[in-house]
């Protein structure tokens, strides 16, 4: 499979550091929670968190996992269901400033779900957007990221894959010409 | 695997042990859609689905029709009591005409044993089995099940389960005898020898006609309800004597179960009666699961309909 490195495992550590201090210029974090879209959404939210509880210092900063499958907009055109994942939100986002987080943003579609799941638990004061991998041309609605990791041009038939080491990957991300098996 | 291995659900007969992972594994995500501030989701909200009752319910019946709601199905109810099916039209002709409407699934009680077995081969419909007779009512035995890993952990492998009272008219013990088997359980029957039908063998369950030495056994109790609707008329030969001398063979009173060494997961279908099968202090106690099935039963309904929603 052709298939090219975008990020190296040098520049992912550099891209989340920016990311965390970013979101930082603008947040001291007291009123502000990171929500993490399934499934690899969570892991960004996860290392952010780490990062930033470093940062600041402080023990606790509430990071959600949220799942949208149920609020999917292509639900009944495909041709199986689609198996739902765990929805970790243990806390209401009433007047909170929300940071929703995912690995590659591209349609536009996964985060407008995002958004209606998120309203379940409350009216967030404000909904930010922070991405590691931003598709961009590619928009199908009129939705943009507030902080992007990389932005890549990519054609539809590409695949971009970012590898976790948390899922027994290296912290990279790939390139493919066309969706891998 | 996101897929059922069948279109229907006919029964629990048909599906596999990985089809009851998966709406497990559903039903507990669509719980926590069920503890959200705003219990509902739009997972469904381009199908209509028929309710359609031939036969009396209250907690199936709202069951479901909370499950369609916060799925944000359209639903539409029938009772045969008030419908065209007193003017003699038959099963066949009333689901058509239901359909005619533009309706994509069916959920339906009907008193024939095998009715929705026969209605999934008449029409191009999806057909969800709320209880067909005395033969099955799946979505209760899914809901048990599910209450039961909750508290006793997801295996149920080796775990000992009694199914007590009136096996002979009850489609619940069908159900989960089949689904409890399915999940690796051990499965006792317990009741007058006149409410156990002989083909209970044949099932690979324990029969015993002893409450006492059954609780011993057992790590599980489900209590049947005695259907005194199945109980045939005035002039039929009764099952048992009375209800007086089936409570004292039957009825699990706190007496009974202060004699044994272990606490016993209690589970009863609904309705209860109290002070016959179950008394009252055991009915509310905490470690009947009375409560849980029926709210697991919203979620569970909704993993089914989720999942078999046709796209």
């Amino acid at each position: 499979m052709d298939s090219q490195v975008l990020i190296n495992e040098e520049q992912f550590e550099l891209i989340i550091d920016r990311l965390a201090h970013q979101l930082l210029e603008h947040h001291d974090f007291t009123n502000t929670d990171l929500v993490g879209l399934q499934p690899r959404g969570i892991i960004l939210a996860h290392r952010l968190k780490d990062k930033l509880l470093k940062l600041l210092g402080v023990s606790e900063i509430r990071c959600g996992e949220l799942d949208v499958t149920f609020h999917r907009d292509d639900l009944m055109m495909r041709d199986k269901p689609i198996a739902p994942q765990e929805n970790n939100m243990n806390f209401l986002v009433d007047d909170r400033n929300i940071i929703l987080v995912d690995d590659v943003f591209f349609t536009g579609r996964t985060i407008r779900a995002g958004l209606d799941a998120l309203l379940a638990y409350g009216r967030p004061k404000k909904v930010e957007l922070a991405v590691l991998i931003d598709r961009r041309f590619r928009r199908e609605l009129p939705i943009e990221p507030t902080y992007i990791g990389k932005q890549i041009d990519s054609i539809v038939d590409q695949h971009v894959k970012v590898e976790w080491k948390e899922e027994g990957g290296l912290d990279r991300v790939l390139l493919y010409n066309s969706k891998p098996e | 695997m996101s897929e059922l291995s069948v279109d229907h659900l006919l029964g629990i007969r048909g599906l596999t042990r990985d089809d009851l992972e998966l709406i497990f594994k559903t039903a507990s995500e669509f719980k926590e859609v069920l503890n959200r501030p705003i219990k509902k989701v739009p997972s469904l909200r381009d199908l209509t689905v028929a309710n359609l009752f031939f036969e009396n319910s209250t907690r199936t019946r709202l069951s479901f029709e909370l499950a369609q709601k916060r799925l944000s199905a359209d639903v539409v109810n029938f009772s045969a009591a008030s419908s065209s099916v007193k003017k003699g039209e038959t099963l066949v002709d009333t689901v058509n005409n239901i359909l005619a409407m533009k309706v994509d699934m069916v959920v339906m009680r009907h008193p024939h044993p095998g009715a929705h077995h026969f209605l999934s081969g008449k029409v191009s419909t999806t057909i969800i089995n709320a209880g067909d007779g005395t033969h099955e009512h799946p979505t209760q035995a899914l809901l048990d099940a599910f209450s039961l890993r909750e508290k006793l952990g997801n295996d149920l492998e080796g775990k000992r389960i009694a199914i007590v009272g009136d096996i002979r008219h009850s489609r619940v013990a069908l159900s989960n005898i089949l689904a409890l088997k399915l999940l690796g359980a051990e499965v006792r029957v317990c009741g007058p020898a006149t409410l156990i039908p002989k083909h209970m063998i044949s099932m690979g369950v324990e029969i015993s006609h002893d409450l006492d030495e059954t609780l011993i056994w057992a790590d599980v109790v489900n209590m049947l309800r005695i259907q005194l609707e199945r109980q045939g008329d005035a002039n039929s030969i009764p099952f048992f004597p009375s209800i007086r001398e089936y409570t004292m063979n039957f009825g699990l009173t706190q007496e009974r179960l202060n004699r044994l060494d272990k606490q016993l997961t209690i589970l009863h279908p609904g309705p209860i009666n109290r002070g016959v099968e179950i008394s009252s202090e055991i009915a509310d106690s905490d470690h009947s699961l009375i409560l849980n099935q029926v709210e697991n039963g919203v979620a569970t309904r909704m993993a089914v309909m989720y999942l078999l929603a046709k796209r």
